[in-house]
């Protein structure tokens, strides 16, 4: 009975939340909000939606290749939006390649979330040497970039592992490296954070009350710094998202049979001159689209959860 | 012996300009059920006491040496580990801003239940229990739907209650209560304070109470000291000091309550300020400010100014005062020459 009771408040608090009220009212908001809804329930209802499984080899024949989007002359019926060099649906690997890209970046971000955090909140909270410590990692990592992490990092793994094993597994391998490259950014947000609620009472009173520092931590100072968290996670998310394409378009991410956007867009570039532009271009404006609605989404939220800049 | 006893604590915070010592020679004891006031000025060394007593001084503070003994154990230099048990649940604290001390984004329910479950095995729905009937005993409206409630849901008063319901949760010895009612509009610190009072009486609870209200130190507490510059100088049974206060400080701070002003005048005040704990005055540090440390021929006693007074007993109190100690030595004088 009592968790009934706290789930309708939850409810009801989040009916009269700034949050909602905000949301009701931003009319970019609401429809970045749908398109983003659209374009990730279309990448993973993919195996459903998609006219052909661009994966499955039996389903495509290079006598298909090249064929131009339907409202160009010279398109075939069955392929909407045209087909690539190796003739698969275009429209079929757009959405397999959009999933491929969300789930690198949400991975990507959640796996910085969760070593940001907990570095940030152990450096914030205890301070000293553990803090020396734990920030000046974070300023040995932020001062290589991620490309060339990725480069050193795909490098030893093709080496040593050979390169099916990384074409095989490149998924982790892209959210391990990205993840790993972008920590510092959480960490250091969420640090800064503790630092300014270590010194609030509720602090001193939690520990008056005899509760240990890993709960102090974690309880109550951890859902304090929560909503920066929040906001730079979109940003990350997009980041990330970004990072992948970069990588996938220098040849360092998804392997071309199982391409990620980033990869599609490398692909159909070697054809741009030779009129193929759709191969490119198509690939390219789902990853712009999708990249700007987040960011959009972002900056939303950064509005509404940072009181100071409500907007009367 | 009594429940607490702290003898000779010396607190430090090591500064870069060097130690500065915070609390000296600070002793005092405190019975089961006893209350205790501390009063000085900001800056005396009440809340670094309070705070020392469950070793929870932030570095660079630290206990340089004494005894905190309670119950028989000594708690300076326990580890943390034993020391958590003893936070909360045999010794809690009050603190000062209600609006502060309750964590925001938990509710009043959570933050129960969760003190409850640090120090004792129960189930949710126990724990739930307990807290509900300490609401009810710091006599909240509508207790059940307080704990599903926000701290920033509730009202100045309200919180202090459910402070005072948190602190009690565990049925401690002794709660500390560091200004508990400052933050507060005057009606509802008389409402907190009868209620703290209260509760403490009904369960025979300790109490020491920090303060700069020397009213409200002399409705609640049956002794109290009196702190200036990180020392105690007068201590005693509170009716005793507030009807006849031995030392020139304690006299200044009774002289400077409104009520001792004649109306329209400005009000009594205390000379001076305290001196930063890091440039202490030779001597008495209480002498610059003091306006009895001339001697009877106009000349600055020379033991004010150079060394350190040792407590003397006076009737039930014991206060240390350089000016205090010669009036009973004289006394002492006049009354063997007239029993020889």
């Amino acid at each position: 009975m009592t968790t009934q009771v706290s789930t309708t408040t939850r409810w009801a608090r989040f009916r009269d939340s700034y949050l909602l009220y905000s949301f009701k009212r931003t009319w970019s908001a609401q429809l970045c909000l749908a398109i983003f809804l659209c374009l990730v329930l279309a990448a993973f209802m993919a195996p459903w939606l998609a006219p052909t499984n661009p994966y499955d080899l039996r389903q495509i024949d290079i006598l298909d290749s090249e064929l131009p989007p339907f409202w160009i002359e010279g398109a075939v019926e069955h392929y909407t939006l045209g087909t690539d060099a190796q003739g698969r649906d275009l429209l079929s690997i757009i959405l397999y390649g959009t999933r491929v890209s969300l789930v690198i970046g949400f991975g990507a971000v959640i796996l910085q979330a969760i070593l940001g955090v907990t570095f940030g909140l152990l450096a914030g909270y205890l301070g000293g040497r553990v803090d020396a410590i734990l920030m000046r990692l974070a300023d040995i990592q932020l001062s290589f970039s991620t490309l060339m992490v990725a480069i050193v990092v795909g490098a030893v793994v093709k080496a040593t592992l050979g390169s099916s094993f990384y074409s095989q597994y490149a998924v982790l391998m892209l959210i391990l490296i990205i993840g790993l490259a972008e920590w510092p950014q959480y960490a250091r947000t969420v640090r800064a954070s503790v630092l300014a609620e270590k010194s609030k009472e509720y602090v001193d009173a939690a520990r008056v009350m005899g509760l240990g520092s890993r709960r102090i931590m974690f309880r109550h100072v951890l859902p304090n710094t929560l909503s920066p968290v929040f906001v730079i996670s979109t940003v990350q998310i997009a980041n990330a998202i970004i990072s992948e394409a970069a990588l996938s378009f220098l040849g360092l991410g998804m392997p071309e049979t199982h391409p990620s956007l980033g990869s599609l867009i490398k692909s159909g570039f070697d054809y741009i001159q030779s009129g193929s532009w759709w191969i490119t271009l198509i690939p390219g404006a789902v990853l712009v689209v999708l990249v700007l609605v987040i960011n959009l989404l972002g900056d939303w939220l950064r509005d509404v959860m940072n009181p100071r800049l409500y907007k009367g | 012996m009594s429940l607490l006893e702290v003898s000779d604590l010396d607190v430090r915070f090591a500064l870069r300009q060097g130690e500065v010592r915070a609390l000296r020679n600070v002793s005092f004891s405190l019975d089961r059920g006893e209350r205790l006031g501390i009063v000085g000025e900001s800056g005396a060394g009440k809340s670094v006491a309070a705070f020392s007593l469950l070793n929870l001084i932030a570095s660079p503070g630290f206990i340089a040496g004494g005894s905190i003994r309670f119950d028989g154990q000594e708690l300076t230099g326990l580890s943390d580990r034993a020391l958590r048990k003893v936070r909360g649940n045999r010794i809690s604290m009050i603190f000062q801003d209600p609006m502060m001390t309750l964590n925001p984004v938990l509710s009043i329910g959570e933050q129960m239940i969760e003190c409850l479950k640090a120090h004792r095995r129960i189930s949710h729905r126990e724990a739930r229990a307990i807290a509900l009937h300490k609401l009810q005993q710091v006599q909240i409206p509508s207790p059940e739907t307080r704990l599903d409630q926000y701290p920033h849901e509730l009202s100045g008063g309200m919180r202090q209650r459910i402070i005072i319901a948190i602190a009690l949760l565990l049925d401690p010895d002794i709660i500390i209560a560091d200004e508990p009612t400052t933050a507060l509009d005057v009606t509802i610190q008389a409402e907190i304070m009868a209620l703290l009072l209260e509760l403490c009486e009904k369960h025979n609870v300790g109490l020491i109470l920090i303060t700069h209200d020397l009213g409200v130190v002399s409705q609640v507490t049956q002794r109290m000291l009196v702190m200036y510059a990180g020392r105690v100088i007068e201590q005693g049974p509170t009716r005793e000091i507030i009807n006849d206060p031995q030392h020139p400080y304690t006299q200044g701070l009774m002289n400077a309550l409104p009520q001792m002003a004649t109306p329209g005048e400005r009000l009594n005040q205390i000379p001076g300020s305290m001196p930063s704990l890091s440039n202490l005055p030779s001597g008495c540090a209480f002498h610059p400010r003091c306006g009895f440390v001339n001697d009877a021929n106009g000349q600055p006693r020379r033991a004010c100014l150079e060394q350190v007074p040792d407590f003397v007993d006076s009737g039930n109190c014991r206060v240390a005062c350089h000016m205090v100690a010669e009036m009973l030595e004289e006394e002492q004088r006049l009354a063997k020459e007239e029993t020889s």
